[in-house]
């Protein structure tokens, strides 16, 4: 099977420019300069690659937003969000610190396909490992030629700049992103406009995450077609799929789209000794809590999401036997309080009094009244009465915790203690 | 009568090189203030912290207000607005960390450090602080220690390092 994500990776030595050549790198880069810019977007459509950063918003159709043409503003960017902090995630980074090269050779086609001059690679300031290969491979580009003026005598010019941002979460969020890239305070922003039409600087701005970026070099060189045979049902292509949690082998691996998640679990060896799977958050910690009895749904967008979660990232955190489902909701929802940007209220002032509630629960001294707190808060913090999708996504875990694992939260009220302290 | 003006400028308070430093960043932008963040790091890396004549001295060299550059400051949490001791250890108590029995660990850091979260060590010596995930779930639990991740932590591994540390602050 095609692994292209992974082909060229190696997280000891990643491949300097000409090892990467040599290995029909940058081919797909130069593919795309002999089609027009419509042309490649036509190419990513076709291939019908999805949003790898969680939302799984198809990657063609958000280039078709960017106005083209003669008449277009002058200016326009490509922004690579590799701000990856969503808890149970590591697979941007693996990508990043094994293949540095891959991205930046799909930052320069999707920044060709919609005739952006700027690119920007914005990550995690944690990642110094990533900001060290990458400088060296966005360098080794500038000097061979595949960056700056007048590439390869084609008429275009791209200039490509890391921005190493300083730790929070909502960075992550492409519009709050747009903010951060601009200096200021990384509140989102209201849509519309959209940043493919207004975004930074006030200018026409892609944002796509460092995965989904590494998909297209693949998609230029050997073809749409090729590229919707990868996936094995629903979705193209193929993904960085990771487990964490008490599995005996936890880690990442590129399979094909729509593997089951029992692949991924066999893959890591199962479960630790001694220890059973209570549930799992199939793509980070914004996501709803799924049982053993899921295990053979695809991971892919549509069935998971018909599964009542969401692929999300497809960084799998697996909770056991033995570690508190309670506990497990209070230090995911202590994370998203924290990290709320503070912007609109139902966010700002739900999470840590969502956060304050399951303290009291964890700890024993909550009440049947708490309980039906919480599920006022699960509403109130919904989709449509806040400002992005930071507590939504705070309340997916939570929700779905309290479905499947009411009776856990009803033993910590009735014993006055957790059950699970030994 | 006199009256005394006070004169603010911010080469009374940045050196050549950080004044360069910021320069360069501020050059891929379209905007000076865009440069913020990079000018905070690039002030943080030589002294450790950023102190208020700092930040007003790289507000004043980007043309923001000093209200707005702390704003920015003071929104990440890898920007350090008080002083730090010589080594900055930051334990991850994201949910595949806390899952690996992180706790244990930071109550043993505590322990051995005599500090809560947010303190510096009373010989100067570490600033225990958590983070957010820090991107090594497979390998947790895990920290970042002056800017470097260390994975896979024990409480033997941890006083191996704590020991390491002592040993260089002696020395050094």
């Amino acid at each position: 099977m095609d692994k292209p994500l992974t082909a060229t990776l190696n997280i000891e030595q990643p491949l300097d420019l000409d090892q990467y050549r040599n290995k029909g790198g940058y081919q797909g880069f130069a593919r795309a300069l002999d089609l027009t810019p419509e042309e490649v977007q036509q190419q990513v459509k076709e291939a019908n690659l999805r949003g790898r950063g969680g939302a799984g918003f198809p990657t063609g159709m958000k280039w078709g937003f960017v106005p083209m043409g003669e008449d277009s503003p002058g200016r326009k960017y490509l922004v690579c969000n590799a701000d990856e902090m969503e808890p149970g995630t590591f697979k941007d980074r693996w990508l990043m610190e094994g293949a540095p090269h891959l991205l930046v050779e799909g930052m320069m086609i999707a920044a060709y396909a919609i005739s952006a001059s700027v690119a920007y690679l914005f990550l995690r300031g944690e990642y110094r490992l990533c900001a060290t290969r990458l400088e060296k491979a966005i360098r080794e580009a500038e000097q061979a030629g595949l960056l700056g003026e007048n590439i390869q005598g084609s008429g275009y010019s791209l200039n490509l700049h890391l921005h190493t941002s300083a730790g929070r979460y909502i960075c992550g969020e492409e519009t709050a992103l747009l903010n951060a890239l601009e200096g200021k305070r990384a509140h989102p922003r209201a849509k519309p406009p959209f940043p493919q039409v207004v975004g930074l600087f006030g200018q026409p701005t892609v944002v796509n995450n460092a995965e989904t970026l590494c998909n297209i070099p693949g998609i230029l060189r050997q073809g749409p077609a090729w590229y919707q045979d990868l996936g094995r049902g629903e979705d193209a292509g193929t993904k960085i799929y990771g487990i964490s949690g008490r599995v005996k082998n936890p880690g990442l691996w590129e399979l094909p789209m729509g593997a089951p998640a029992k692949e991924i679990f066999d893959l890591a060896g199962g479960m630790q000794h001694g220890l059973k799977l209570r549930g799992w958050l199939p793509g980070g910690a914004s996501t709803d809590f799924l049982l053993p009895e899921h295990l053979d749904t695809p991971m892919e967008y549509d069935a998971i999401a018909e599964a009542g979660s969401r692929l999300g990232t497809g960084g799998i955190i697996a909770l056991d036997d033995k570690h508190c489902p309670v506990g497990m909701v209070l230090n995911l929802i202590r994370f998203f309080a924290q990290e709320s940007c503070g912007w609109c209220t139902p966010c700002r002032d739900g999470l840590p009094w969502a956060s304050e509630i399951l303290n009291r629960i964890e700890s024993g001294r909550g009440s049947q009244e708490d309980l039906d707190e919480l599920q006022r808060l699960c509403d109130f913090m919904w989709m449509g009465k806040t400002f992005c999708a930071l507590a939504p996504g705070a309340v997916e875990p939570m929700s779905s915790a309290m479905k499947y694992f009411a009776d856990d939260f009803q033993q910590h009220i009735d014993k006055g203690c957790c059950p699970y302290r030994h | 009568m006199k009256i005394a003006i006070r004169t603010f400028s911010y080469q009374d308070h940045l050196n050549e090189a950080e004044i360069q430093a910021i320069e360069k960043a501020c050059a891929d932008y379209e905007q000076r203030p865009a440069a913020a963040i990079e000018a905070l790091q690039i002030v943080q890396k030589q002294r450790g912290w950023v102190d208020d004549p700092c930040l007003q001295a790289v507000a004043e060299l980007l043309g923001m207000s000093d209200a707005e550059l702390e704003g920015i400051a003071t929104f990440y949490n890898h920007i350090y607005r008080r002083p730090v001791g010589r080594h900055v250890l930051h334990l991850c108590n994201s949910i595949s960390c806390w899952l690996s029995d992180v706790d244990e660990l930071a109550d043993h850091l505590r322990g051995r450090l005599q500090v809560e979260f947010g303190q510096t060590s009373a010989d100067g010596g570490i600033t225990l602080l958590p983070n957010v995930c820090l991107g090594c779930c497979d390998k947790a639990p895990a920290m970042m220690l002056d800017g470097e991740l260390i994975e896979n932590l024990s409480k033997e591994k941890l006083d191996q390092i704590l020991s390491k540390l002592h040993q260089g602050g002696e020395n050094g």
